[in-house]
């Protein structure tokens, strides 16, 4: 390590340790992405009037809602060393379902209790596909992406506007948390989901089991952990979520659309890996993805305070930031052998 | 007999080619006269067979520079952007020009576009093997970079060119056959001379194999990695100018929009493993025709047009489902079983093992 030329002064050793800390593959990328959303945002409050608050923030939260759902499902199968590119058509297929049962008159509760058993039941469908027909992820949750959009294509062509009064309830309620604050129910569902996972993979079997079939699945197997069980699940569970962040967008836009979210699945996968987790499963926290998305989110809210860039912008500005974070992690864990 | 068709069918191409049969003779059923070519009074051959051969060449030139990055154990997702940047290009330079007509001005305009293709490309190649970035995240960054530098290059329009020299290399023939088709072949027959006739292509499965020991034996990755990488996107740059000049206009939102999926795909279903390792071109010629087949089969059966992807989506579990190690174990076991209860003499014959 870089220690000081003091080595036995207490500054040293905890310039020692922060430095650990920040080039460990577990918790460095993290950092550096909290560090480095710390800076932006600095940057647009000293730039733009009116961007350093917590409004700008509860706005993200508010706009990113369902991205943060999409990127909590996206890091359990991305942990578990797959990938899942169905979530954007899954996300689509799913506000065309609320919006195409609500037209004809089905009770909203019942709606979305079907959506969530369809889109896990399709996450169940992959995963076997995946782990008894041994097909590689990228490929047959491709194929599950083909089918949602198919299926979407289907159920409506047009955009279907829902004026049930529950979604709209929930798309007009604000919940204020104080002088002008306020944030949206959505909002919170995306919190106590996030917070679900964070326990999930933290402090539980499955989720111990997850990391561990991402750091090698071999050993895994060996070690006598579920495995098989555990790889189907992850995929079970991102199609839940996805299943989620399509009811939640519905909320925010109050209609389904077969083209809803066409490239969400690439923000999703952006969102994990500037949140730190590694592509290659093992590492990894759900707590930088949501990280993840508020990067993306605060990159589209500086581009819109700057006002004369045009859009396209946007998704030059994602890549490079992708490759800075990309090249950043690079640099600092491989600094430690 | 029982042996011969055995290892038919543990072919690797058996299945896939099986589906490629199934979706022509779909197509005869539907339509009498499919696989019909006549020669029209331009003399330009003309039959749907043609029309598949035409409209599949630019998926089957990516899926070719795809086969060689995949078999390094790698992925190219940028594919889809690099032909909304070739196709952006080469339509902002022929607009840009006063004589958008000659010759010379869409040989320029191809030129710049395929050189830019090769920085870009080399870029990925910099990416995976200098700095050791997962391939598929390396990509991932030009795929949604490029989409925005292709809108920067089109300044947000759409560009809609007259050429006749550039839409000549969409739409044009040769000797009766599609120009596309033949510069598919022209670099589907280059790039398989160029990797079996040499060791290349051994050299770039032993890389896909086992990273680690053929660097041990003293294989230079590095320098195969960019090969592969910059190859890939020079092919994607063709397929884009291809495209574009079909469509007389390049779209930076929508040139090559999900090709690269098709291109994986085609590969896949050809049998190369995304694990890298061994490949095989004749197995992805395979898969681009079952896919270019496919959306063809979704117009002259009747499929609703809503309903093509549900259709793709079909085909496409149906293939890997069929090739997957477990339904070939599958197989073999009741092969063995039947042919034992058929008191064979010689039951182990049937077996195919693998």
């Amino acid at each position: 390590m870089t220690t000081m030329s003091v080595p036995a002064s207490r500054l040293g050793r905890a310039w020692a340790r922060t430095v650990d800390v920040f080039t460990s593959p577990k918790s460095g990328p993290v950092l550096v992405t909290a560090v480095l959303f710390l800076l932006m945002f600095t940057a647009g409050g000293v730039r733009y009037r009116g961007f350093f608050s917590a409004a700008t923030i509860l706005n993200l939260l508010v706009s990113y809602s369902y991205l943060i759902v999409l990127a909590v499902g996206m890091s359990f199968v991305i942990i578990s060393g797959g990938i899942d590119l169905s979530v954007g058509a899954v996300l689509a297929l799913s506000t065309i379902i609320a919006a195409k049962l609500l037209q004809l008159g089905w009770n909203p509760i019942l709606v979305m209790v079907l959506i969530l058993v369809a889109t896990s039941t399709l996450g169940l469908l992959v995963g076997l596909m995946i782990h008894v027909f041994e097909v590689q992820p990228f490929i047959a949750t491709l194929a599950a992406m083909f089918l949602a959009r198919g299926l979407c294509y289907i159920i409506a062509k047009e955009s279907i506007s829902i004026t049930d009064p529950v979604f709209a309830w929930m798309a007009k309620t604000r919940i204020v948390l104080g002088y002008r604050m306020s944030v949206t129910p959505s909002v919170i569902i995306a919190l106590v989901v996030l917070a679900i996972a964070v326990w999930v993979l933290q402090y539980t079997r499955f989720g111990r089991t997850t990391y561990a079939i991402g750091g090698g699945e071999q050993s895994g197997m060996l070690m006598g952990l579920p495995t098989s069980r555990t790889k189907v699940l992850v995929y079970v569970v991102s199609g839940f979520c996805s299943g989620l962040a399509g009811i939640l967008y519905s909320f925010y836009t109050l209609s389904g659309y077969a083209l809803t979210g066409v490239g969400t699945e690439l923000d999703a996968i952006a969102a994990v890996v500037i949140g730190g987790t590694l592509l290659t499963g093992g590492y990894g926290f759900v707590l930088g993805s949501a990280l993840g998305v508020l990067v993306l989110g605060l990159i589209q809210t500086i581009i819109t305070f700057e006002g004369t860039l045009s859009s396209w912008w946007t998704k030059i500005f994602i890549g490079a930031l992708l490759l800075v974070f990309i090249i950043l992690q690079k640099v600092l864990t491989s600094r430690r052998t | 007999m029982k042996n011969a068709v055995g290892r038919a069918v543990a072919h690797r191409l058996f299945w896939p080619l099986v589906m490629l049969v199934v979706l022509l003779a779909i197509n005869v059923v539907a339509v009498p006269g499919f696989l019909s070519i006549t020669v029209n009074n331009e003399g330009h051959l003309f039959g749907s067979v043609i029309d598949i051969l035409r409209n599949g060449a630019p998926t089957l030139m990516i899926a070719v520079g795809m086969t060689l990055v995949i078999a390094t154990r790698g992925i190219d997702l940028s594919v889809g952007s690099l032909c909304a940047i070739a196709g952006a290009m080469a339509c902002s330079i022929i607009l840009g020009s006063p004589t958008p007509n000659a010759v010379g001005t869409v040989t320029v305009a191809v030129l710049v576009a395929l050189a830019l293709a090769l920085v870009l490309g080399l870029w990925n190649g910099f990416l995976v093997s200098v700095l050791g970035i997962q391939p598929i995240i390396a990509t991932l960054i030009l795929m949604t970079a490029g989409r925005g530098i292709a809108m920067l290059i089109t300044e947000g329009q759409i560009l809609t060119v007259q050429s006749d020299p550039f839409k000549f290399l969409g739409s044009g023939f040769i000797v009766g056959i599609p120009v596309a088709t033949i510069v598919a072949a022209v670099i589907l027959a280059l790039v398989a001379l160029l990797t079996r006739r040499t060791a290349l292509g051994l050299l770039i499965e032993s890389v896909g194999i086992n990273p680690e020991a053929s660097r041990q034996a003293g294989v230079r990755a590095r320098g195969l990695l960019f090969t592969v990488y910059a190859l890939s996107a020079v092919l994607a740059a063709i397929a884009g100018l291809i495209l574009t000049s079909n469509q007389t206009a390049a779209d930076a939102n929508n040139t090559g929009l999900f090709i690269e999926l098709d291109a994986i795909l085609a590969v896949v279903i050809g049998g190369t493993s995304l694990n890298g390792g061994r490949y095989s071109l004749t197995g992805t010629l395979v898969g681009a025709l079952v896919i270019q087949t496919l959306v063809t089969t979704v117009y002259t059966v009747g499929i609703p047009p809503i309903a093509t992807m549900v259709f793709k989506a079909a085909v496409v579990t149906a293939v890997c489902l069929l090739q997957s190690p477990t339904t070939a174990a599958a197989l073999a076991r009741w092969r063995t079983r039947s042919a034992s209860r058929a008191a064979s003499p010689r039951p182990g014959e049937a077996v195919v093992s693998r």
